[in-house]
């Protein structure tokens, strides 16, 4: 076992682990947010660079500090190896521009986008971003594709963190979607706007943290935060058919997997269960499911406003609702 | 004269086929590593010879060779690194133009000394030329029982097999040149593991540059101590530069570490001085991706001592007042050259070959790419420097290649040493606006969008 410290928290964990998987053993606070990653893709992250953290002591047998910022998600822990994260003001300065980075091409469309939210680029601008942007110049521009008959591509959307890349790769047979062009021009496609026809292809509706990749078959019917959230099951010849039914009265919405508090789909979900069973007969209902994620959704990490509160423009102050 | 020990050879008539080569000395090397030599012996002298790699980082190359994982029960690769296509740089098809067996024969002593029985040549997809050349040269070394079953009589048997590149400068970065010889999309892959354990097909690998392997030549003939003993401090050998820019003889050559910058700009062996009796203005010592240097510390240091051309002495000063040797692409600007337009060049080469995995370096380029053109063409503000460099600091030591670092430095170094020539063109838009753009005022009409790659 290797022993590593995270601001301050120590643990241990085993070989080959990444401080990011140690991170999210330790839990809480410290845990560096990821918008790449995913613990159930392999050879995901490493990308956006927003699970940077700062290693101020390499290990036991060469304790000098790393150089640059390390990518925590796919870095593996040295025995006692000292990792700041938000004790680290570096670290959050350079959060801070990664978000910048992934914020000047991305079109602040949430008031119409479908993932507000449950969104993480929401969350982690909300969390590291700046209320004002520094970029003047035209944003990159892609036309809204379909790519199957459930799924909606919004490139504009897109922060390239190859999720989808490594989904359709992984768990459907074939390499038929993937990146096209480099640099800020690349976009994520099909094969020449070949539709994924598979049964497991909607997952990478699940795995995209922004609104990039929708289901068709929710999209502009509600928002997530009107829903309630229910964990369903039923007999599914295709997948384990363990789901989050998203309601409104008796009625569905929209199935999804379920995420644990990462945010990560605890299993994959076939393309019948989430597109195609609708009705509340189609499945067993468990009972209601928390939303363990930081989102709008959980209650209270976005600060409630009273009704008609106005935030001051100059020193952000929440300002009592005016006379008139 | 200084000393050649690359380029020694190429005034010869036909050196470039296998018969006069051999007949002038060539393949010795091979001779006396294969059946003379064990492969321990061979690193063993790379490793006294001091060779550092002269694909751009410098690192020592008997180091790197002793990484590779050999116990592991999978084949072994050396690949050699042709992809060169830094601006400012082309050494290395010089080199291959001009003596490819010397390469060649480098090959085959490397292989050996790594134990790669199949070593591939990745070349720049633009060379076709060149592309040709090693293909024949590599026939002829067949022909003549350099390379195939058992090469000299020996047991050991080696294939060289030449890939064209597709044309992107990123697959010169070498995990994503791997990538690219696998047949995947040129992305740099996340390090750990590196290649020397796993590289390509997951096998331990060797990636060189072409400069590096062909000086492995001259280290066996010579021994790693003779070697050691040519150039300066822990820069030894010789160095090919291409030199470029405003200078009398723009051209390739090769020095000997150690010797002056002012000789190598100014001497009539080499550049020959600055183009038209002007004076200069500024210098990029090592292609494209390092710092540049004012004119006043071009030919000495910030402590006043002769600048060199060595790995030491360009980058003596750090980033504040040195630069680096990098892939020894030299060019020079003379007192007319404009820093913003030469700065706003570079950052649209980076904008264009970034491969879009990592966050800061596929929007920060094209950010930088875009403020600059605003400078440029007098739509800039003065609070656009300060972004401008703010921006470059945060690409900086944040992305998974050099590349990142690659598109930053260039901005950084310029407005650090160039500041009121930003701060001119902004000042001065008007002027700035009239100025005449050349065959390169058709793109400045078009729309100004990120799809339409110009
Ligand atoms: C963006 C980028 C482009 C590169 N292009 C080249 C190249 O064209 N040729 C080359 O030899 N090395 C290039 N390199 C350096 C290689 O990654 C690698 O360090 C080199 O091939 C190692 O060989 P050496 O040790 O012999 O120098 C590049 C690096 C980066 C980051
Ligand atoms: S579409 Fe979504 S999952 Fe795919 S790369 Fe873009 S942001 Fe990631
Ligand atoms: S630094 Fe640039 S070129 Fe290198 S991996 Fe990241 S995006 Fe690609
Ligand atoms: S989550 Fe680690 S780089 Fe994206």
């Amino acid at each position: 076992m290797l022993k590593i410290t995270i601001d301050g928290h120590t643990t241990e964990v085993e070989e080959g682990t990444t401080i990011l998987e140690a991170a999210r053993k330790i839990g809480g606070e410290i845990v560096p947010p990821t918008m790449c990653y995913y613990s159930k893709l392999k050879g995901s992250g490493g990308k956006c660079r927003t699970c940077l953290v700062k290693v101020s002591k390499g290990s036991e047998n060469d304790p000098r500090p790393m150089p640059k910022l390390v990518a925590s998600c796919s870095t593996p822990v040295q025995d006692g190896m000292e990792v700041q994260n938000i004790t680290s003001p570096e670290v959050l300065e350079t959060r801070k521009a990664i978000v910048e980075f992934l914020l000047i091409n991305h079109p602040l469309d949430c008031p119409v986008c479908d993932q507000a939210g449950e969104c993480d680029l929401q969350d982690l601008s909300y969390a590291h971003g700046v209320d004002t942007s520094r970029f003047e110049e035209q944003k990159r521009e892609f036309d809204v594709i379909d790519i199957g008959a459930n799924i909606k591509l919004h490139m504009n959307r897109c922060i390239l963190c190859y999720r989808c890349v490594y989904t359709v790769n992984q768990i459907t047979n074939g390499r038929i979607h993937g990146v096209l062009y480099r640099g800020d021009a690349s976009e994520i496609s099909t094969f020449i706007q070949n539709a994924i026809e598979n049964d497991f292809s909607g997952n990478v509706i699940d795995v995209c943290p922004v609104g990039a990749l929708t289901d068709k078959t929710f999209r502009f019917k509600n928002r997530v935060w009107f829903l309630k959230t229910m964990d369903i099951h039923r007999n599914c010849p295709t997948c384990a058919g363990r789901a989050v039914a998203w309601m409104n009265g008796n009625e569905i919405y929209r199935v999804t997997g379920r995420k644990d508090e990462f945010g990560e789909v605890e299993e994959f979900i076939c393309n019948e269960c989430r597109f195609a069973k609708k009705d509340v007969n189609d499945w067993i209902i468990e009972g209601p499911r928390k939303i363990k994620r930081t989102s709008i959704i959980s209650v209270n990490h976005y600060e409630k406003l009273k009704q008609g509160a106005i935030i001051n423009p100059v020193d952000k102050k929440i300002e009592k609702p005016s006379e008139i | 004269m200084g000393r050649k020990i690359l380029l020694d050879k190429i005034h010869i008539p036909d050196i470039q086929t296998f018969k006069v080569y051999k007949d002038n000395g060539g393949y010795a090397s091979v001779e006396k590593a294969l059946k003379k030599m064990t492969s321990a012996e061979v690193i063993e002298e790379v490793k006294k010879s001091g060779l550092r790699g002269r694909g751009g980082a410098g690192f020592p190359t008997g180091m790197k060779w002793s990484f590779l994982d050999t116990k592991s029960s999978n084949p072994r690769y050396l690949v050699c690194n042709a992809d060169e296509s830094e601006p400012g740089t082309f050494k290395d098809r010089y080199l291959i133009d001009n003596i490819p067996h010397l390469l060649i024969e480098g090959l085959i002593v490397s292989s050996y000394a790594l134990g790669a029985n199949t070593t591939f040549i990745y070349v720049r997809g633009e060379f076709k030329q060149q592309i040709g050349i090693l293909n024949r040269a590599i026939r002829e070394a067949h022909e003549n029982g350099f390379l195939g079953k058992n090469i000299l009589g020996t047991s050991y048997s080696l294939d060289i097999h030449v890939q064209a590149g597709g044309g992107a400068y990123i697959c010169g970065e070498e995990t994503a040149l791997l990538e690219s010889l696998e047949g995947k999309r040129g992305n740099p892959r996340l390090k750990p593991p590196f290649p020397a354990v796993k590289g390509l097909y997951g096998c331990p690998t060797v990636v060189n540059n072409v400069e590096t392997l062909a000086a492995v030549v001259p280290i066996i003939n010579l021994g790693g101590d003779e070697y050691a003993k040519i150039g300066i401090g822990r820069s030894t050998g010789t160095k090919l530069i291409s030199a470029c820019g405003h200078i009398n003889k723009p051209g390739v050559y090769e020095i000997e570490m150690g010797i002056t910058v002012e000789e190598f700009l100014n001497s009539e062996e080499y550049c020959g001085g600055v183009r038209n009796n002007k004076n200069i203005k500024a210098l990029i010592p090592g292609g494209s991706s390092v710092p540049i240097l004012p004119a006043h510390l071009i030919t000495t240091t910030a402590a006043n001592t002769p600048r060199l051309m060595s790995y030491e002495s360009l980058s003596e000063g750090g980033f504040a007042t040195g630069s680096m040797l990098g892939s020894g692409g030299f060019i020079v600007f003379d007192e007319d050259a404009c820093i913003v337009r030469n700065t706003w060049n570079f950052s649209r080469f980076y904008h264009h070959e970034s491969c879009g995995q990592c966050s800061p370096c596929r929007e920060g380029t094209g950010w930088l790419e875009k403020i600059l053109h605003r400078i440029e063409h007098g739509t800039g503000k003065l609070s656009d420097i300060d972004l401008l460099d703010s921006v470059a600091k945060k690409i900086e030591g944040n992305t998974i290649c050099p590349l990142g670092d690659a598109a930053a430095w260039p901005v950084s170094s310029a407005i650090r040493h160039f500041r009121h020539e930003f701060e001119f063109h902004v000042q001065n838009a008007d002027i700035v606006k009239d100025i005449k753009h050349g065959s390169l005022s058709k793109y400045l009409k078009k729309n100004f969008s990120l799809n339409s790659i110009y």
